[in-house]
């Protein structure tokens, strides 16, 4: 090999150095060299049924050497599937069960991602009345004094929990042949409340993203309404804790938070969540 | 409280899958008799085309049922979905097949100097399929077992067009996958027994009806 080979392939060979380090750099922060392998990321049927899971489940598996399972449930689940230890990291957005899990010893680390809104739809026709009050926990008041058909999910997700308190602040305990539980997903309960005439608290992702619905939003922007995700990284023995820390590092990476703030504005005319990594 | 939701749910389900079962069994055992009897031109094409049903995903069904009961389908006006009216009617689109297919077979199975042997004897038209069904009362007893062991464990259809809707239209399979869905492994084991239950009842009651032909037979 001539003097000038050599030097050419050294030359690569700096280049290449360059770029993987300075990718490395730029996209996991922390990534540590020793994260690879399978992971499990149990997460809530929001973050699949609007596409963003689409978008960032290949860019990390990009970014890094792990390969991701996602596995969708209610935030409920989500946490008992990290208590168990068969999930290595959570993303999910029920506060108050998040707290419990992390006091509970369950989690190794716990941040914010992003955050984004639920809407109350119902019937074009809004029988209750509901587009004419200020707040939710009134919007929840008129239908159950109006004793509107309502779809809860039922199914102890994070969406589900939210209900539930909002009915708590309006003082209304739900019960009665109007207030019907489905126990399923965020598009099947939207479907069929859209089916039945019935109001229900979604978030404003699936809601967007649920295709073939009557229902319109009757109420939005409350702050009680406001809807965050945090990610965690689990705590059990056996879990891909290396993959589950490069993935928190990764979604909270200022590039990462620039493209879940662009996400869904070409397809929706507006962003679906808004990044809140560093606040 | 959660007795009175498992017992609901047990009860939905016998009686969803019991009405969508005898429905099937007048339209299987009829269809089937005809096919199992009749020579006409395309008889061997609605053969297959019974044999396919047999083997139809049950979603699929759940997905056609739902289409045409939807608010905007052709039938929406009937406010059939998500209801127990619509699960019976999926049901009964997943029974039928199974029910005409294994009656076809049945019949076809009889031995074949039997129907002219009836007719010598001067029996009537309503006499003679009587007599065939009596004499293949234990494979028709499997098929109606089969269809309604078929209707009661399907889950595909039963979400789609029930919705799993609480104390209104959750039977024991969608009840199962929902509980597993938030981590309740306990009442989904339990409600898992259930249907085992009913499957070795059904069994139970097919095996001894066998029993007791093959005795009578013997004799």
């Amino acid at each position: 090999m001539t003097l000038r080979w050599r030097a050419i392939v050294g030359a690569l060979l700096a280049m290449a150095a360059v770029v993987v380090v300075g990718c490395g750099s730029s996209d996991s922060g922390s990534s540590s060299g020793s994260a690879k392998g399978t992971m499990v990321m149990a997460t809530t049927t929001s973050t699949r049924d609007t596409g963003l899971l689409d978008v960032l489940v290949p860019a990390f598996e990009r970014a890094s050497d792990c390969s991701v399972k996602t596995v969708a449930v209610g935030s409920g689940q989500a946490l008992k599937l990290g208590e168990q230890g068969n999930a290595d990291a959570l993303l999910v957005h029920s506060p108050d069960a998040e707290e419990a899990f992390m006091k509970a010893g369950h989690g190794l680390s716990r941040r914010a991602v992003m955050h984004n809104d639920f809407v109350v739809v119902g019937p074009p026709g809004d029988p209750a009345g509901v587009a004419r009050t200020q707040s939710a926990s009134a919007a929840f008041k008129r239908i159950a004094a109006a004793r509107a058909p309502f779809a809860s999910r039922g199914d102890d997700s994070g969406t589900n929990a939210k209900e539930l308190k909002i009915w708590q602040s309006a003082g209304v305990t739900p019960q009665g042949s109007w207030y019907f539980k489905t126990g399923q997903g965020m598009g099947e309960t939207l479907t069929i409340a859209s089916q039945k005439n019935a109001y229900t608290l979604s978030d404003r992702g699936t809601f967007l993203a649920t295709k073939g619905l009557d229902s319109k939003i009757l109420e939005q922007g409350d702050q009680a309404l406001q809807n965050y995700y945090h990610v965690i990284v689990v705590r059990h023995s056996g879990t891909n804790t290396a993959c589950a820390k490069a993935f928190s590092n990764w979604i909270t990476s200022p590039s990462t938070q620039r493209l879940i703030g662009a996400f869904g504005v070409k397809k929706y005319g507006r962003a679906l969540f808004t990044p809140d990594a560093g606040s | 409280m959660l007795i009175a939701t498992a017992l609901g749910d047990v009860g939905r389900s016998l009686r969803v899958s019991i009405s969508a079962s005898l429905i099937a069994m007048v339209v299987g055992v009829s269809a089937g008799t005809v096919l199992g009897l009749a020579r006409f031109r395309g008889r061997r094409l609605i053969a297959t085309f019974v044999y396919t049903g047999m083997a139809i995903p049950t979603v699929v069904i759940g997905l056609v049922v739902a289409l045409v009961l939807w608010r905007s389908g052709p039938l929406g006006s009937l406010g059939w979905i998500y209801t127990l009216k619509g699960m019976v009617i999926a049901q009964v689109l997943i029974a039928t097949p199974l029910i005409t297919g294994i009656t076809m077979a049945a019949i076809q199975a009889l031995p074949p100097e039997l129907p002219d042997q009836l007719l010598a004897l001067g029996a009537s038209r309503r006499q003679f399929v009587f007599r065939l069904w009596v004499e293949a009362r234990v494979p028709l007893l499997a098929a109606v077992m089969a269809g309604f062991g078929h209707a009661i464990s399907e889950v595909g259809a039963a979400t789609i067009v029930g919705g799993n809707i609480h104390d209104q239209t959750r039977v024991l399979t969608t009840g199962i996958v929902e509980d597993v869905g938030k981590g309740d492994f306990g009442p989904a084991l339990a409600y898992g027994a259930v249907l085992l239950g009913f499957a070795f009842l059904v069994n139970a009651l097919l095996t001894s009806v066998q029993q007791r032909g093959a005795a009578w037979a013997n004799s």
